[in-house]
């Protein structure tokens, strides 16, 4: 007998779907933002040489991108405990994002950082800015127009990756899939949709991060 | 009183002396061309002016703010000495208003109101007011140039140093960045320049100075010494660079 497609056991938990697909995209936005903000210092630090603190974010970014995140985030959740640092899944689950992501946009943003001709640096110097004034008004925005592309990329890779937070039970968009699936044993159907609200998750964030760029970080920086 | 007093310089890249004791005193109100081959010193000398190179020894002072063997206080010296580069290096994601608001607001704490019309007035003085609200890459070169130049006027510089601010320009767009240069030296700007335009360092020029292999070979009023060179070094060189 042929296998008889039903999507409304499916639909009957459309609420905890919705629910799980806003707690992915909550743990998104607070990772992307503060990931992206452990970049830039990371950024900076490394282009400019500021010791120890280049040498540090140079082992961390090494670490993390040759490790695996489920490894990342196991560690912070269950091993962490050992030196009494403990966390809730949704603690651990931001704190991994953020470290991962992390390392991921040093390495891009500090692409940018190092892509700013070496003349408008000084034509700041020669105005008497200081290196602070000069990060901020001078290299910054032009750093992250160029690179946009590749941290709006880097941040929906970070959402899809957060299914694995399901693994500690962070009560996410495929937490809420496994657990639906367990109860209606519709597994086609059930990550079918679900695969098509990450997809079109993804495809928002992409839209939303593209227009941001456009509105407060490319602009006019080219 | 010199409004610019360079003593004993000196400066190395590594193993290469680049700059062997340099003397020089600059009055205020004068204009100051440096000419010479490449790699004859002329370029770095004008960057130790405003720090852009350290100095190993000697010492400098601008308008009362010293060095003393690269030691001093640097941002001081930058506040009373502006600089125009041969790439223009305007910042590319702010307007031309923005490029020369930036500064005086950041560094001197100018109120924003402020800062705009020492913009519009800086820009009405290089023939730009019309491209406040225009971003680098809508300008020619030498419109770039020029907001350029407005950029650092608007610190209200001692001097301005131009470093051979028209040698990336297209020709028929030099005339309008030198237009805006004499009229400076005319309005009493001290300026020091290093420049290829050996009719113009002529013309507008009070004092020329003739490097060659890290000293000054020879200076004196530009009329005379481009009549008269005395050394066959600068005999030479007028002779290549006017044979070109």
């Amino acid at each position: 007998m042929a296998y008889r497609f039903d999507f409304a056991p499916v639909f009957e938990h459309t609420d905890l779907l919705l629910a799980g697909a806003g707690f992915t995209l909550a743990l998104t936005a607070v990772g992307a933002v503060l990931g992206i903000g452990l970049g830039v210092t990371g950024a900076v630090c490394r282009a400019w040489k500021l010791r120890p603190f280049d040498r540090m974010f140079g082992l961390y970014v090494e670490v993390i991108r040759n490790t695996p995140f489920l490894v990342q985030l196991f560690f912070i959740f269950f091993g962490l405990p050992a030196l009494g640092v403990r966390m809730s899944e949704w603690q651990a689950a931001v704190l991994a994002m953020v470290v991962n992501l992390g390392a991921y946009s040093t390495e891009i943003i500090r692409a940018g950082i190092q892509a700013t001709p070496r003349g408008q640096i000084e034509a700041a110097e020669s105005l008497a800015m200081t290196r602070p004034q000069i990060f901020r008004h001078v290299v910054l925005r032009p750093a992250l127009a160029k690179v946009w592309p590749a941290l709006t990329s880097q941040v929906i890779i970070v959402m899809l990756g957060s299914a694995v937070c399901s693994q500690i039970a962070t009560e996410e968009l495929t937490f809420a899939a496994n657990f639906i699936q367990s109860r209606n044993f519709r597994a086609f159907e059930t990550y079918f949709v679900t695969t098509g609200m990450y997809f079109v998750m993804a495809l928002a964030i992409r839209q939303l991060l593209v227009q941001l760029g456009q509105h407060y970080v490319v602009g006019r920086a080219r | 009183m010199s409004l610019v007093k360079i003593a004993g310089l000196h400066k190395h890249f590594g193993t290469n002396h680049v700059l062997k004791g340099i003397d020089l005193e600059v009055a205020s109100g004068d204009v100051v061309a440096l000419i010479g081959r490449s790699g004859s010193g002329k370029s770095t000398l004008l960057r130790t002016v405003n720090g852009l190179e350290t100095i190993d020894k000697g010492e400098l002072v601008v308008d009362g703010t010293a060095l003393h063997d690269g030691r001093g206080d640097l941002r001081a010296l930058r506040q009373k000495v502006g600089m125009v580069f041969q790439q223009f290096n305007l910042f590319p994601h702010l307007t031309a208003g923005q490029n020369v608001m930036l500064a005086p607001t950041v560094v001197k704490g100018t109120a924003k109101a402020e800062a705009e019309d020492i913009a519009k007035e800086v820009l009405l003085k290089v023939g730009l007011s019309d491209k406040f609200d225009s971003y680098p890459d809508q300008l020619s070169g030498g419109q770039q140039q020029r907001v350029a130049i407005a950029r650092a006027l608007a610190m209200r510089p001692k001097v301005l140093l131009c470093d051979e601010i028209t040698s990336a320009l297209d020709p028929e767009l030099v005339s309008e960045v030198l237009a805006v240069v004499r009229q400076l030296a005319t309005e009493g700007m001290t300026l020091i320049m290093v420049t290829h335009e050996m009719r113009f360092a002529r013309e507008v020029g009070n004092k020329l100075i003739f490097m060659h292999h890290g000293r000054i070979h020879e200076s004196g009023d530009p009329k005379t010494v481009f009549a008269e060179p005395q050394t066959p070094e600068l005999a030479n060189f007028i002779g290549a660079v006017q044979s070109a």
